[in-house]
């Protein structure tokens, strides 16, 4: 008999992140995954980050976490999405080598001490009086642990379409673990299902890149990860491409022989990632949809035309392609398909991700209805972390929707439930002008310290940040003249009497490089962290305006409802509000104001009823 | 949990009246009806019963209709007893009910509380009944029942979807800017906005519903013995203030509020103004407090020569009865206090006047916390409309977003990604 103190199946990127930061913690972990040479496999197009997603990317990597660092040693074309916008919303992105990618996680994995991989297929839970006590694996093996994390995607009565095809499974190639998805669908946990799609993957040599707009690499020095000294790899340039009205054609006379139109797939697709079918099929009246091809590699031919997920036939896919600008005599590799699967209702989570009714168990990663690489690992992280705490009596860091984009996520997850494979954006934030890309360290890794999951290199990169960062308010708060200013030939009026310079930054036309005299020194140290410091001058005002809002929002959050609160009980609640309440479970009143359909009036009935039982219960004891 | 009293009250006008309707909410109504009528009717119909107290007198025989909990006004269990409006049948009844253990008369407001608490009305209409309960005047109800009926919810709610329209404009340019169907900012964008700030504007130089709880300020003013204080004496119909021959009689501001045609006035008398040297010290310091009062007045009544009072005041001739009475060419009315002269065609432009600055009747009207939330929302949908930057006009569209659901209590981003993704094609 193996025992642990956490135990977390499947080795996607949930799952990797999840061990990663559970050993991280000081809890005894095992990795079980079919394949361990299959870990940090990406699965499908090989990007990391974007908009909203690189701050998530980003956000792990300030928690130690694996995926950034690896995206760095696998990045072979860097892109700032949004440069043109505020940088609340850029997002940093890279295109990387699969097999570089895979390779770093791998190496991060096994290099993480006190993490166990163990290759296997988890076949049953082990439950006592409802908890859990371990797992079975397939070959009989018995892993005993208070703590399991389930991270194993799509793995639940996963169908993959193409045309008229259908096959069983996960993703191509993969088994589908039939035992243990039984066990769960026993435990009547709340199940409902998504789909998703994936285009076809084409020879890159058969396109004719001559005649297309190349999208280079950044040319800037910026990485995913600020451990990462530098960049490693030769960097490729990606090219542009549009469908065309031939092709819609094409697609439009062939709908009914998709499974997405002829009835076959009923479960809802991303809204935000539509199928190119769904596209011509809403947005018919269009000239035409930009396709981004995107290399897999640097050693291999295929790429990856984002934008044209697809589960036609694949003869149709075939035309559909070839009516694009410089993929006349394309060749494609593996055609797209679509896969309908089973997720869990995540509002049967509390927001640690652990499964409400069986205490003990953690779910993470596409099983909870998500989409996405970044979402999948920044919820692994949590539940790593939060596992890992719990089995040691530690705290994990606190997350809210004020200070990470992890957090809006698990709280959207575990309140609204899904309609459609969540992935993130940055719309979904409220406080996103705090919450930026290029200020997660700042942000997360002292929370980080404190709760004991950052390893030593980031701790003593952070502690010096820390340094440098007063140095930096020092720099900040230097009083200076207008005149002083207008001198250097800065864009400012002379009258304007003396501020100091983070009330200058504010100004429009006065930018970090133009105040070089005053902080050429400090910049100098680091160029990146002078840039989050002028941000944060100028963006202020705004934040100062945010913190009234936010200690609204702590007033209502000190108001606890417990997870058995009687709904039912509160006069004027229709009985949908009461199903809708008591399904999500929100865990304060600042939480319930956010479970869709609540309104105005029924929050104050709440207010009113949980301060009544507050009282009651004071006064009882 | 201790059980929550039962509540009643008289919720039809002041006895006497054609008919009295007592209300009564809470877990004992149904039990009181019982204890009264004798049985309790079918939900929601209305049928005649004899009502009797605890020693079988007859009461009254009145229609009672009984409306069982959650799906009522107060969310509670009700009771309507529809009495004969005379005051000693309503006291008798109410006498009855009084005695019926568990129950009690309604605090003022309660309610409105009640039905809040529950869960049956948000806080714009909350706020409206409140206002209903303490109105006085015609004018005042006609407000607070524009406000209870939700007419300000609707308002807010309409402002809000169109507000999330437009959020959701700028986030489709900020989440999707690489999909060519979101890559600017339509033009009429920035034309949107300033059509949504210039309704609010509308709304916010309207009259507030505070004012009609002070009611619409009318100052007197002029020098000693101008017949001030008889003249206000009129005006509010009641002898409020002193008057005498002796100049500089009255010496500080006296105030009275009154319905005059179902407005509400504060009619205001001051202290006569002579130059400071002339009076005593106490006098001088009401002749200050007359000058304050002349700034926070809707309209002062000038009794003295003409021209010398402040910009704006009405020109009155006072005392028109006395053969010696001073004539003005711009005389907005002559008028004795003594032989009514004049006075009702005074008040009739000064109720003329007050409905002009007062909310119209019928119409919703802001309080002075709605006021604010509001001023808040144009401030920032301002602050939008002169930003360039997509990322801030978003934060100042969520600003005034959260000041809308703030008035009238509600909080979520999600409503704003639905009309996102309906109104875009959006990939990723
Ligand atoms: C067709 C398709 C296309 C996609 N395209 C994209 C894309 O372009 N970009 C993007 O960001 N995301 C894409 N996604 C989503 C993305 O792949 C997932 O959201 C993400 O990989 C989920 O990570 P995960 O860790 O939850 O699960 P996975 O990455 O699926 O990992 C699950 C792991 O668990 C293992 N496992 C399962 N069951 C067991 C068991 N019983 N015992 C042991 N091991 C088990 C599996 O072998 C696997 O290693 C796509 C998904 C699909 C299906
Ligand atoms: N005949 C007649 N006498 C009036 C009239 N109005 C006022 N008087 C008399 O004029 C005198 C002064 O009137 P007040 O109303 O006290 O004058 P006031 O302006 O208030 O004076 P101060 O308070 O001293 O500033 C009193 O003796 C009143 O009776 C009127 O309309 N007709
Ligand atoms: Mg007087």
């Amino acid at each position: 008999m193996h025992s642990f103190d956490v135990l977390v199946i499947g080795g996607g990127h949930a799952g990797v992140e999840a061990a990663c930061a559970a050993a991280r913690m000081g809890a005894r972990t095992a990795l079980v995954s079919f394949d361990l040479d299959a870990i940090g496999a990406m699965s499908c197009n090989p990007a990391i980050g974007g908009l909203g997603k690189g701050h998530l990317v980003r956000e792990v990597d300030a928690l130690d976490g694996v995926i950034g660092r690896a995206a760095d040693a696998g990045a072979i074309h860097y892109r700032m999405l949004n440069r043109s916008k505020g940088s609340a919303v850029w997002g940093p992105r890279v295109q990387a080598d699969r097999v570089r990618f895979k390779a770093a996680v791998q190496a991060i994995v096994r290099a993480q001490p006190g993490l166990t991989l163990v290759q296997g297929e988890a076949a049953a839970l082990r439950l006592e009086g409802g908890r859990v006590t371990g797992l079975e694996l397939a070959e009989g093996t018995v892993l005993s642990a208070s703590r399991v994390v389930l991270c194993t995607g799509t793995f639940l009565g996963g169908v993959l379409f193409r045309g008229e095809e259908r096959f069983d499974g996960g993703r191509i190639g993969e088994n589908a673990a039939k035992r243990l998805a039984a066990q769960l669908r026993g435990a009547e946990l709340p199940m409902a299902r998504l789909k998703t799609g994936t285009p076809p993957r084409l020879d890159g040599r058969t396109i004719d890149w001559a005649v297309l707009e190349e999208q280079p690499s950044d040319d800037e020095a910026w990485t995913m990860s600020p451990l990462t000294s530098a960049r490693v790899n030769p960097q490729v340039f990606c090219a542009i491409t549009r469908t065309t009205q031939a092709g819609h054609d094409a697609i439009r006379a062939n709908l009914h022989r998709s499974p997405l139109f002829s009835g076959a797939i009923a479960a809802a697709g991303p809204r935000y990632c539509p199928s190119i079918e769904d596209k011509i099929h809403r947005f018919g009246d269009r000239e035409g949809h930009q396709v981004f091809l995107e290399p897999e590699g640097l050693d291999t031919p295929m790429v990856y035309p984002n934008g044209i997920s697809t589960s036609l036939p694949v003869d149709v896919q075939e035309t559909v392609v070839r009516t694009m600008p410089g993929c006349e005599r394309v060749q494609i590799v593996q055609p797209g398909y679509a896969v309908e699967y089973d997720h869990i209702d995540p509002r049967a989570l509390t927001p640690d991700l652990q499964v409400r009714a069986i205490p003990g168990l953690y779910c993470a990663g596409q099983i909870n209805g998500t989409t996405g690489y970044e979402e999948a690992a920044a919820q692994g992280l949590v539940a790593g972390l939060e596992a890992a705490a719990a089995a040691l009596g530690k705290r994990g860091p606190a997350l809210d929707r004020a200070n990470a984009y992890i957090a809006v996520m698990v709280d959207d997850l575990t309140l609204q439930g899904v309609s459609e494979p969540y992935r993130m954006l940055t719309a979904r934030a409220e406080y996103r002008l705090r919450l930026r890309a290029n200020n997660a360290a700042t942000r997360l890794t002292g929370l980080g310290v404190e709760a004991g999951c950052i390893g030593e290199e980031r701790r003593l990169w952070w502690e010096r940040r820390e340094d440098l960062r007063k140095m930096f308010h020092v720099k900040h708060s230097q009083m200076v003249h207008a005149r002083e200013l207008a001198d250097h030939g800065l864009p400012v009026r002379r009258d304007h009497g003396e501020k100091p310079i983070s009330e200058w930054l504010r100004y429009d036309g006065v930018t970090p490089d133009s105040l070089s005299p005053w902080l050429a020194d400090v910049t100098a140290c680091d160029p990146v962290l002078a840039e989050e410091m002028a941000e944060d001058a100028a963006y202020a005002p705004y934040l100062a305006r945010q913190d009234a809002e936010l200690r609204d929002l702590r007033a209502s959050e000190a108001l606890s409802l417990a997870s058995d609160f009687p709904y039912a009980e509160v006069p004027g609640l229709s009985n949908e509000m009461v199903e809708r309440l008591s399904k999500a479970a929100p865990g304060t009143l600042a939480a319930a104001g956010r479970v869709p359909g609540v309104t105005p009036a029924a929050l104050s009935a709440l207010l009113v009823h949980a301060r009544r039982r507050q009282l009651e219960r004071q006064r009882a004891s | 949990m201790p059980e929550t009293p039962t509540i009643f009250a008289l919720s039809s006008g002041a006895p006497p009246a054609g008919v009295g309707v007592i209300r009564v909410s809470g877990p004992g109504a149904r039990d009181a009806l019982l204890a009264l009528a004798g049985r309790v009717p079918e939900p929601r119909r209305a049928s005649l019963a004899s009502l009797r107290d605890g020693s079988g007198a007859l009461l009254d025989t009145a229609l009672v209709l009984w409306f069982p909990g959650p799906n009522t006004a107060t969310g509670e269990d009700l009771a309507e007893l529809h009495c004969h409006g005379g005051r000693a049948v309503i006291a008798a009844v109410e006498n009855a009910l009084t005695q019926l253990p568990g129950l009690r008369r309604a605090e003022p407001g309660e309610f409105t509380r009640r039905a809040f608490a529950n869960g049956r009305i948000d806080l714009a209409e909350a706020e409206g009944l409140g206002d209903l309960l303490t109105a006085e005047t015609e004018l005042q109800r006609a407000a607070a029942l524009a406000n209870a009926g939700g007419a300000l919810s609707r308002q807010v709610e309409g402002w809000r979807e169109r507000l999330l329209g437009l959020s959701a404009e700028v986030e489709g340019v900020l989440d999707f800017s690489d999909e060519e169907d979101s890559a600017a900012l339509p033009e009429c964008f920035t034309w949107n906005i300033s059509a949504l700030a210039e309704e609010l504007g509308e709304w916010l130089v309207r009259p507030r519903s505070d004012r009609l709880g002070e009611g619409f300020r009318v100052v007197l003013a002029g020098p000693p013995n101008a017949g001030k204080s008889t003249l206000f004496n009129a005006l509010v119909e009641s002898e409020a203030a002193i008057t005498s021959p002796i100049a500089g009689t009255t010496r500080d501001v006296i105030e009275r509020a009154v319905a005059i045609g179902g407005v509400p006035f504060t009619f205001v008398d001051t202290a006569g103004l002579r130059d400071e040297d002339v009076a005593d010290a106490i006098e001088a310091i009401g002749i200050d407090r007359a000058r304050t009062a002349l700034g926070s007045a809707d309209v002062v009544l000038w009794l003295g020569p003409e021209g010398e009072g402040p910009i704006g005041a009405w020109e009155i001739v006072a005392q028109a009865d006395r053969p010696n009475f001073i004539a003005k060419h711009s005389a907005r009315f002559t008028v004795s206090a003594v032989t009514g002269e004049g006075l009702g065609a005074l008040k009739e432009a000064l109720v003329g006047a007050a409905r002009e600055a007062l909310p119209k009747p019928g119409e919703a009207a802001l309080n002075a916390r709605q006021h604010a939330r509001l001023s808040e929302a144009a401030e920032a949908l301002e602050a939008a409309r002169l930003l360039s930057d997509p990322l801030l006009v978003a934060e100042e569209l969520r600003r005034a977003r959260v000041a809308f659901d703030r008035l009238i209590g509600r909080a979520t981003t999600e409503d704003m990604l639905d009309t996102l993704f309906g109104r875009f094609c959006i990939g990723k």
